[in-house]
């Protein structure tokens, strides 16, 4: 790389601007769908939220009503609630759940592509297949789930009915699609040096203290990466949820709020009740409380995480 | 960090033959039988637990209507005909085809304009290159819900809800995460190739056409076999963007078919279970066929964090 590095800047003067013209074109694509389909997009769901709009008829400018109505809605609290219920569950429990199989996985070696496929297989399960066989699994009287349960003398709740229950379920669902993060564990831990263990070893160290400071610090970066990502995901948790809980009149007038999950609720304001102005200070707020938790992620894990060579 | 590596990938600079002689060392020690027993047996449990629910679904959508909130594995009594059944019921064979077609061409898509960009992003060296690569890492956290509505407007304002066209046309545009993954592919390249070949007179086109593309097919693979599989998953958009219901995706025609036939009034429990079979197959044999690309590309995904 260093030789060919001033061979490139003798060159650059005489061609760099060709070269720039044509490294634009390269991105040309990703410009275009940036301005168009994110960045455009952006500015226009800030205005929209100021207004009233229902696609018919033009948009109204209405001020601050929908952020007025956002803070009385109740549904948008409850809402809200339930999202970071869930999201406070899931992650921690995917994230450690999935780092035990990638610890067996890594631990048992060659023989670990199998069980790998099989732990991969239900991300590949399209999410209202998902939904619909854990409406089943969970059910209380006839499910899969609580005859295992009784098994081991334990009554099962009434998952996909009792207001109390029906978000546990929803975490124990999510949990059976945790995949590709086991894979990215697996990744990470087959990263690490294994002089760093027989060096501890040799000085006595236990399996534990060996998983607390080698382990958890040389594989921080794929566990605070996942900690982002999931994150994002569960807050914005819809399909599954959609089509067990939601969809025609019957079944949405039939369940409790206990399952009314933020996007589920924004997208029946946007696209059911044609509330696109309200929908939008919807997403807005929701757009805000993402990146507060990214930021305050990102602050707290570089503190944390350990990063190698660069 | 760009380290130097010769042909076999090692890391120049260091003993080589002292590294080869320890390699035996490198490897975990054998582990005594009775622990490596206890593994299997722990990873064979969990895998029980990850299997058992596509036992349960295929084998309760061969039982009749009777007998599908039974708790056993077995499918008894057994009751193919619910298959015919779900066949006659809905156009289930147009919807197949419909995510097919819908997941290839998102899939060819996103990986030929992401791949054009990426190459833009790991050849070239322009000013302001960071800042705008910078700004593609961050659309990949922004929330897909914040632009949904908007999307829907420019679909709208140009005449294309309810058309197909919104599910797979937006990645024309190449998409973040799959810049981000092809361009490291694309690093990874040896600069001395297309130094050589510009030096023959070939275009840049054809540095991208000729030499990027080819050496890098196993990552373009992964990018299609990932947006495939999450074409094949969406319901969000084919809920937003369709409403006839010759053009629905299978997902969204399976929700049709759980809110009609199972909670619409006749409980036709079989009958949802069977399409929801023939939702999830198809995506499994695809995995077993690709798992390698797809195991992979998670893995290099993840593995830099």
């Amino acid at each position: 790389m260093a030789s060919s590095a001033t061979g490139r800047r003798a060159r650059a003067s005489g061609m760099s601007r060709q070269e720039t013209r044509w490294a634009w074109l390269f991105l040309a694509p990703w410009v275009i769908g940036f301005l168009v389909f994110t960045g455009g997009p952006m500015i226009a769901s800030l205005v929209l939220s100021f207004t009233e709009y229902d696609v018919i008829s033009a948009p109204k400018f209405t001020g601050l009503d929908n952020y007025r109505q956002l803070m009385s809605d109740p549904a948008v609290a409850k809402s809200l609630g339930n999202t970071v219920f869930y999201t406070a569950l899931h992650v921690p429990l995917a994230m450690a759940v999935s780092l035990g199989l990638a610890l067996l996985l890594q631990r048992v070696g060659r023989a670990s592509g199998l069980f790998r496929t099989i732990f991969y297989l239900p991300v590949m399960t399209p999410a209202v297949a998902v939904g619909i066989l854990f409406l089943f699994l969970l059910n209380g009287q006839t499910g899969l789930i609580n005859a295992m349960l009784a098994l081991v003398g334990v009554q099962g709740p009434n998952w996909t009915t009792d207001p109390a229950w029906i978000k546990p379920g929803i975490v124990l669902m999510s949990l059976w699609t945790l995949g590709s993060t086991t894979i990215i564990y697996l990744a990470a831990l087959n990263n690490v040096p294994r002089e760093l263990y027989e060096a501890a070893r040799i000085d006595g160290a236990s399996s534990w203290r060996q998983f607390r400071h080698i382990t958890v610090p040389m594989i921080s970066g794929a566990l605070f990466f996942t900690l982002i990502v999931n994150t994002i995901a569960s807050l914005q948790l819809f399909a599954e949820v959609y089509t067990m809980y939601f969809g025609n009149r019957a079944t949405q007038e039939s369940t409790t709020d206990a399952a009314l999950f933020y996007v589920v609720y924004l997208f029946q304001q946007a696209f059911q009740f044609l509330h696109m102005g309200f929908a939008s200070a919807m997403a807005w707020l929701l757009f805000l409380i993402i990146l507060a938790i990214t930021v305050l992620q990102v602050r707290v894990g570089n503190r944390f995480v350990y990063y190698e060579g660069d | 960090m760009a380290t130097v590596q010769d042909r076999t990938g090692r890391t120049l600079g260091q003993p080589v033959p002292a590294r080869a002689a320890q390699i035996p060392e490198r490897l975990p020690p054998r582990q005594p039988w009775r622990r490596r027993a206890l593994l299997l047996v722990l990873l064979t449990g969990c895998s029980v637990l990850f299997l058992v629910p596509f036992v349960w679904l295929i084998s309760a959508s061969l039982r009749p209507r009777a007998f599908v909130f039974d708790t056993t594995l077995l499918p008894v009594p057994f009751e193919p005909q619910n298959f015919i059944t779900v066949w006659e019921a809905a156009p289930v064979l147009t919807w197949l085809m419909n995510s097919l077609v819908i997941g290839v061409m998102a899939a060819l898509a996103v990986t030929l304009s992401s791949a054009f960009v990426a190459f833009g992003f790991a050849y070239f060296r322009f000013p302001g290159r960071n800042l705008v690569f910078g700004l593609v890492l961050a659309t990949m956290m922004l929330p897909a819900a914040v632009t949904m509505i908007p999307n829907y407007l420019v679909w709208n304002w140009l005449g294309l809800t309810n058309t197909q066209v919104p599910l797979w046309a937006h990645n024309l545009f190449g998409s973040a995460f799959y810049i981000f993954l092809l361009r490291q592919f694309f690093l990874g390249l040896p600069r001395e190739l297309f130094e050589a070949a510009r030096v023959d007179g070939a275009s840049y086109l054809e540095l991208f056409r000729k030499i990027a593309l080819p050496l890098t097919r196993p990552a373009l693979i992964v990018t299609f076999v990932f947006e495939f599989r999450a074409s094949w998953t969406d319901l969000m958009r084919p809920l937003i963007y369709l409403r006839d219901g010759a053009l629905f995706t299978l997902p969204r025609g399976l929700k049709v078919i759980l809110d009609q036939f199972g909670r619409g009034g006749e409980s036709q429990w079989e009958v949802v279970l069977a399409a929801s079979v023939i939702a999830t197959l198809p995506m499994l044999v695809i995995f077993f066929l690709g798992q390698r690309y797809f195991v992979e590309g998670i893995a290099t995904t993840g593995r830099k964090g």
